[in-house]
């Protein structure tokens, strides 16, 4: 369980931007969270609150949008997404750990007032 | 009034990633090759290292631990018999190593003397994958008492390893183990994985392990002299 700390970061990158914009407060953070990640998505909104209190995030709402795994086959040199984690071209079967999507760990915008 | 969107697009964990690409760096200058150890609790982490500094140092090489866990020095007081530098981390309940941890932990330490450094992250299969500790190479164990299918289970922490090592072995009959399911599931999540066998009891499969960590240094520091890797994060 480290989405604690993970929501901790994500609170101090997202309210480093809202005291930069100068904005009176924060109603939504987007993060976008791979599905190899490691990250929880459900334990990271859980510990979001507790992150975001005594900052300018606090009552905001966190919203997490799951990135999928995408594979690029050095066969046929397609780019696709799977929807298991069985690393082989859905097209030629070639089996790959060649991956172009499915670890991101990013914070994507935030929306202030 | 009316709400903005601001876009960000950053990495949440910027700050670990940063501290790991200075030390890769600081590692690369030193000479040191730096094994990050990671695997579920009792896998054998810390019986493999045991055989691993031992060998090391009648080879003549030069290794040293930093060995995490949430609480005790157990593990560090069992690599130190080796006779090679070893520092425990104690997370104080943290399940993971983040590179802080690491950094805090050889700060003042002179690591032109080493050629290699083991990290014995916290035994953990999830929480451990996110944090890049500035490691050349990150070995993921699975014991033989775990069961074939653990790296389906735990995709993304096998996923992000450069090799597995089957640990145990010499358990592997009582446990029925199938070595064969295991390789189809550990390469169904990592294709291509290069895979070891070993006993840290017996010492069956040891000469291979260090064979191939050896021959991984000199490729590392072969191909690129004085140059850091490029860090995990960034290749993803």
């Amino acid at each position: 369980m480290h989405e604690l700390s993970i929501a901790r970061n994500v609170v101090e990158i997202a309210d480093d931007i809202v005291r930069e914009a100068r904005a009176k407060r924060c109603t939504v953070v987007r993060v976008r969270v791979g599905v190899l990640s490691g990250v929880a998505p459900e334990a990271l909104a859980f510990c979001y609150e507790a992150a975001a209190r005594g900052t300018r995030l606090e009552g905001s709402r966190l919203v997490v949008d799951s990135a999928p795994l995408v594979l690029r086959c050095p066969m046929c040199t397609r780019e696709t997404e799977v929807p298991d984690v069985q690393l082989a071209c859905p097209t030629c079967g070639t089996a790959t750990a060649d991956l172009t999507g499915g670890r991101e760990l990013t914070v994507e915008s935030v929306e202030v007032v | 009034m009316t709400p903005r969107i601001l876009e960000i697009r950053e990495n949440v964990l910027k700050k670990n990633d940063g501290l790991a690409a200075e030390l890769r760096a600081r590692f690369r200058a030193a000479g040191v090759f730096v094994v990050n150890v990671v695997s579920g609790p009792g896998s054998g982490k810390t019986q493999l290292l045991e055989r691993t500094l031992t060998a090391f140092t009648v080879m003549g090489l030069r290794p040293a631990a930093l060995v995490g866990d949430p609480e005790t020095d157990n593990d560090a007081r069992r690599l130190a018999r080796s006779g090679v530098p070893v520092r425990q981390i104690r997370t104080h309940g943290i399940c993971h190593l983040d590179a802080g941890m690491v950094g805090s932990h050889v700060a003042d330490w002179d690591l032109t003397g080493f050629d290699f450094l083991f990290i014995e992250n916290v035994g953990n299969l999830v929480c451990t994958t996110s944090y890049d500790l500035g490691e050349d190479l990150r070995i993921i164990l699975l014991a033989v008492t775990e069961g074939e299918d653990k790296p389906l289970k735990y995709p993304g922490l096998f996923n992000s390893a450069d090799a597995a090592v089957v640990s145990k072995c010499d358990l592997a009959a009582v446990c029925e183990f199938d070595g064969a399911a295991a390789r189809t599931n550990l390469h169904a999540v990592r294709p291509g994985l290069p895979i070891l066998e070993v006993s840290g009891k017996t010492g069956t499969g040891i000469d291979d392990w260090v064979k191939f960590l050896v021959g991984r240094r000199r490729s590392a520091f072969e191909s690129d002299r004085g140059e850091p890797c490029v860090s995990r994060s960034a290749t993803w």
